[in-house]
């Protein structure tokens, strides 16, 4: 376990801390070698372990379909391309079963996320404690407290990240909005809806009200995609934290929520895929 | 929870990721489906297209192997007739061939017979002179008998 035998608690937080670089502000750019300290650096910080898993996912699966991509035959398909072609029918029969419209980049934008959110929820399955205690030997090799070097796996885990799509989903929706609406088509989405009336002046009284609600659904959207995945993750982390405390006994409690736990990565990228899905082609809807 | 930075970071990468898929693996692994998808669609044609040819090909075969038959019987048939006719010619000739040797021979025969008498009717006479002679013991007028002699020689 973590450090020199830490209280429940202390473990707990152990592995809930990212490995944080940012500016302190009173040791300036440095690694943050506490949660106080992370959280005193405010927004000017980096987690680099999120980065590091990641990019490090992303590049993975990139390099793995680019390496598929390159010598696709149109043969009989065979190992990884298989698997590669699979997904990628998988993903653009959903595509087209939800998303209407004609898009470049809403399959591709598809398949990054399924695959990237899958890869990342799949480090939940690594053993809580390998990779962190890993990165603290390398950490006293390179002369930190061990107890002081954190390390999070499971990118995910990390509002962060969800966030860091879920907003740039956000960013594509509103794009597509006003790609097919107009800016006019899209401030009248936001505005004249749901209650219209032929009334001009009543209308008008409408307009906040209408506003309001429409805000609010739009913004429940990245929201709600970004902390449904990192709820689900990060509790699921945490339990994994709690059997892996329990001594032996983790053996048996460990593998079936393992197993559990791979159809909720599954399905927490499919859910985070589709909603996507969904959103753009609700946003290059015509008007109703 | 503290959200700073890395979102930043996170959401650069993710764009990163996006585009390179959509530049360099989505198309080529598309357009592998798609060529796939087509060359398949053509084989099937091609193999039931090929299943037609074989049934017509089959039925030409058919066509082809019924019309010699019916030639070949054809053939056959006019051979049969043919060698019939040459039979029968044979028998014809043949017949008319021993018809001819027979009423040559006959003719022959004939004239044989008609020499023989021929012979006979010039020795009787001579005999039947020789005879009367020896009959008579005396001699007999040639000239005087010979008038009676030839009519009993006619008349043989």
């Amino acid at each position: 376990m973590a450090g020199n035998n830490p209280t429940s608690t202390e473990y707990i937080q152990h592995h809930l801390q990212n490995m944080t670089f940012g500016l302190h502000p009173e040791h300036g750019w440095s690694m943050a070698h506490s949660a106080e300290e992370a959280s005193q650096m405010g927004f000017w910080a980096i987690h680099v372990d999120t980065m590091l898993w990641s990019i490090g996912l992303g590049v993975l699966f990139l390099v793995l379909f680019r390496m598929v991509a390159k010598r696709a035959s149109t043969g009989v398909p065979t190992g990884l391309q298989n698997f590669v072609e699979m997904m990628v029918e998988f993903v653009d029969g959903s595509v087209r079963e939800t998303f209407h419209g004609k898009s470049k980049l809403i399959a591709p934008l598809s398949l990054t996320i399924f695959c990237w959110i899958f890869l990342m929820n799949l480090m939940d399955l690594v053993p809580v404690d390998f990779l962190p205690m890993l990165a603290q030997k390398v950490g006293a090799w390179f002369g930190a407290d061990p107890a002081h070097v954190y390390f999070k796996v499971v990118p995910t885990t990390d509002v962060n990240a969800t966030f860091g799509m879920s907003l740039s989903v956000f960013a594509l929706i509103i794009f597509y909005s006003i790609r097919t609406k107009g800016v006019s088509g899209f401030i009248a989405e936001l505005t004249l809806h749901p209650f219209s009336t032929s009334n001009k002046f009543a209308q008008i009284l409408l307009i906040p009200i209408n506003f309001l609600l429409e805000a609010v659904t739009l913004l429940a959207k990245p929201v709600s995609l970004s902390l449904r995945l990192f709820g689900n993750l990060y509790a699921g982390e945490l339990i994994f934290i709690l059997i892996a405390m329990i001594g032996l006994w983790q053996l048996p409690l460990h593998f079936p929520w393992a197993v559990f736990h791979i159809l909720i990565i599954t399905l927490q990228a499919f859910i985070f895929m589709m909603l996507t899905i969904v959103y753009l082609s609700m946003a290059t809807e015509e008007q109703h | 929870m503290n959200l700073n930075l890395t979102l930043i970071g996170q959401a650069i990468a993710f764009a990163v990721f996006v585009w390179f898929c959509m530049k360099y693996v989505w198309p080529p692994v598309m357009q592998a489906l798609q060529e796939r998808q087509k060359k398949i669609a053509d084989g099937l044609d091609a193999a039931s297209r090929a299943t037609r040819d074989l049934e017509l090909a089959q039925e030409k075969a058919n066509e082809t192997l019924k019309e010699s038959k019916e030639q070949a019987q054809q053939i056959l048939e006019q051979a049969n007739k043919r060698a019939n006719q040459i039979v029968e010619e044979a028998r014809e000739t043949a017949r008319a061939e021993g018809e001819r040797i027979i009423e040559s021979a006959r003719s022959e025969i004939d004239q044989e017979i008609n020499r023989a008498k021929e012979e006979l009717r010039s020795q009787v006479s001579v005999l039947a002179v020789a005879g009367a002679e020896r009959i008579l013991e005396s001699s007999i007028d040639e000239a005087k008998h010979r008038e009676l002699v030839d009519k009993l020689a006619a008349e043989l």
